[in-house]
């Protein structure tokens, strides 16, 4: 899943949300770091200006262009560790998913972003798991965890194309092949269909090269 | 026909009645904060509850193609417990939200000195924030506890055309459309009101202003009473077009004031056998 470059998204703005967004990405350029001297997730005082753009997002640019508008805005603010896992936990869904979707853009540490690749993947909203399996997710999650992410997008229904270089982590996984094998079964056993996408998915485990 | 019920918490309430409010027309809905049933005891488990109304509950709205927006506050009943008081100071970070349309629900419940200082403090919130208020009036002792709230909002910074006092009925409509406020109706199978009481009192006062909510919630209740009332309305004479305004276009234009109302999301979801919502949880 990759999000539009500034001027991809200038082209698809109107007049009012193209200048909305020129004036929070300054205001985000002028916070370096992004970091405020508080962290904590339950500060009273009200957050910096960009943060507030980064959650206003949606209503000045449009539902659609959200997710675009809000990782600009992380990546000009160069926002670190402290505030992508503040900007996490005290976002909505929405928020949430901008977060991720700068995950690999950032490149926080492991012990930074990967919990919180692992908060999304434990929820059911698609939106976050579909979010949590980008380029981020494929270069840092651990065997047993990106298993059991692949499964959950086969579980809920997200597309596996929305996990990044799927070919490549798949590829000789015995295991991801034995699980996706199992769950196949229990599909047929109770009458069910099999995802199309895990059959693609078991021909990618495969050590032999496919087509 | 189109519905938009103002005031539902549908955290109480199953998938099976997204489905059902969808097939009798509803296409969007406002889901304000409250008391739960039982006590809270720390802020966070507001902050875990209002991120439910940002989170799980709009995904779960979308999967049955319906618009889902919440208004966020420290309830009255709560306001009274000096453990849950730090909810006032964490507001304005919930008040930024896209899909907070107002503040809400506030008033009174027992018209104590704790809930003057939380109803006040909460309509400048509102005021601060650009955002209209959802103000219910109390359940017992109405009459003077609505007298009370229109004098608060009276003396408040809040212009009273961004307030909705909701839990009207025959023996506070007058006074309530007096003060210049917008008029909610919670209808109710036991209390509250009913359905032909509202379609009378629709013909005494009018369809300006009204809105009709069916407060749905982990009480006896109905999702579908708002689809009740407009049957009940186009039963009595009413137009499809008094119909359109009691129950869209009034909570539209009431809950636009916040400029955050998003209708055009809500697209049937994906019904398929692999959708994390039919499956429940894992
Ligand atoms: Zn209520």
């Amino acid at each position: 899943m990759t999000t539009p470059t500034r001027e991809v998204l200038h082209d698809r703005l109107g007049d009012a949300a193209r200048a909305w967004l020129d004036a929070a990405l300054a205001e985000a350029g002028a916070a370096p770091g992004g970091a405020t001297d508080d962290d904590t997730p339950t500060a009273p005082s009200s957050p910096p200006a960009w943060e507030q753009h980064f959650a206003s997002a949606g209503r000045q640019c449009g539902q659609e262009h959200a997710d675009a508008a809000r990782v600009l805005l992380l990546r000009e603010a160069r926002a670190d560790a402290p505030t992508l896992t503040r900007l996490y936990r005290q976002g909505t869904a929405a928020e949430r998913r901008a977060v991720l979707l700068a995950l690999p853009h950032l490149e926080p540490a492991p012990a930074d972003g990967v919990p919180l690749v692992e908060d999304a993947l434990r929820t059911n909203d698609t939106r976050l798991v579909a979010a949590a399996v980008g380029p981020y997710a494929a270069e840092h999650l651990d065997p047993h965890t990106w298993r059991h992410a692949l499964l959950k997008c086969l579980f809920t229904g997200v597309p596996v194309d929305a996990a990044a270089r799927l070919g490549q982590r798949a590829h000789g996984d015995a295991e991801l092949a034995r699980m996706l094998g199992d769950y196949a079964a229990e599909r047929t056993a109770a009458g069910r269909p099999v995802p199309a996408d895990l059959h693609r998915v078991l021909a990618l485990t495969s050590r032999t090269e496919e087509s | 026909m189109r519905i938009f019920d103002p005031h539902i918490h549908m955290t109480s309430r199953t998938t099976d009645d997204y489905e059902a409010m969808y097939a009798a027309g509803v296409r969007a809905l406002v889901e304000p904060s409250f008391w739960l049933g039982q006590p809270r005891t720390s802020p966070e488990s507001f902050f875990d509850y209002f991120d439910s109304l940002l989170g799980w509950e709009p995904f779960r709205a979308a999967q049955y193609g319906i618009a889902h927006h919440c208004t966020v506050a420290l309830n009255p009943k709560e306001a009274n417990d000096p453990r849950c008081l730090p909810v006032l100071d964490a507001l304005p970070r919930f008040l930024v939200k896209d899909n907070v349309v107002a503040v809400g629900e506030i008033g009174y419940d027992s018209m104590t000195p704790a809930e003057d200082t939380a109803l006040a403090a909460q309509l400048q919130l509102a005021a601060d924030h650009g955002l209209p208020a959802l103000v219910h009036t109390p359940h017992r002792d109405k009459l003077t506890g609505m007298r009370r709230t229109i004098d608060v909002v009276r003396e408040s910074a809040l212009d009273p055309e961004l307030v909705l006092l909701d839990h009207l009925n025959e023996t506070t409509v007058k006074e309530a459309a007096d003060s210049g406020c917008w008029l909610g109706f919670s209808i109710y199978p036991d209390t509250k009101m009913d359905e032909d009481r509202m379609v009378a009192v629709l013909k005494a006062h009018g369809t300006e202003k009204m809105l009709v909510n069916s407060a749905a919630d982990w009480g006896k209740s109905d999702p579908l009473k708002t689809r009740r009332t407009a049957d009940a309305m186009l039963a009595a004479g009413f137009t499809d077009d008094d119909v359109d305004q009691v129950l869209w276009r009034n909570p539209v234009a009431f809950y636009g004031r916040s400029g955050r109302l998003q209708l055009d999301a809500a697209a049937p979801g994906d019904l398929h056998e692999g959708n994390s919502i039919l499956r429940g949880g894992e």
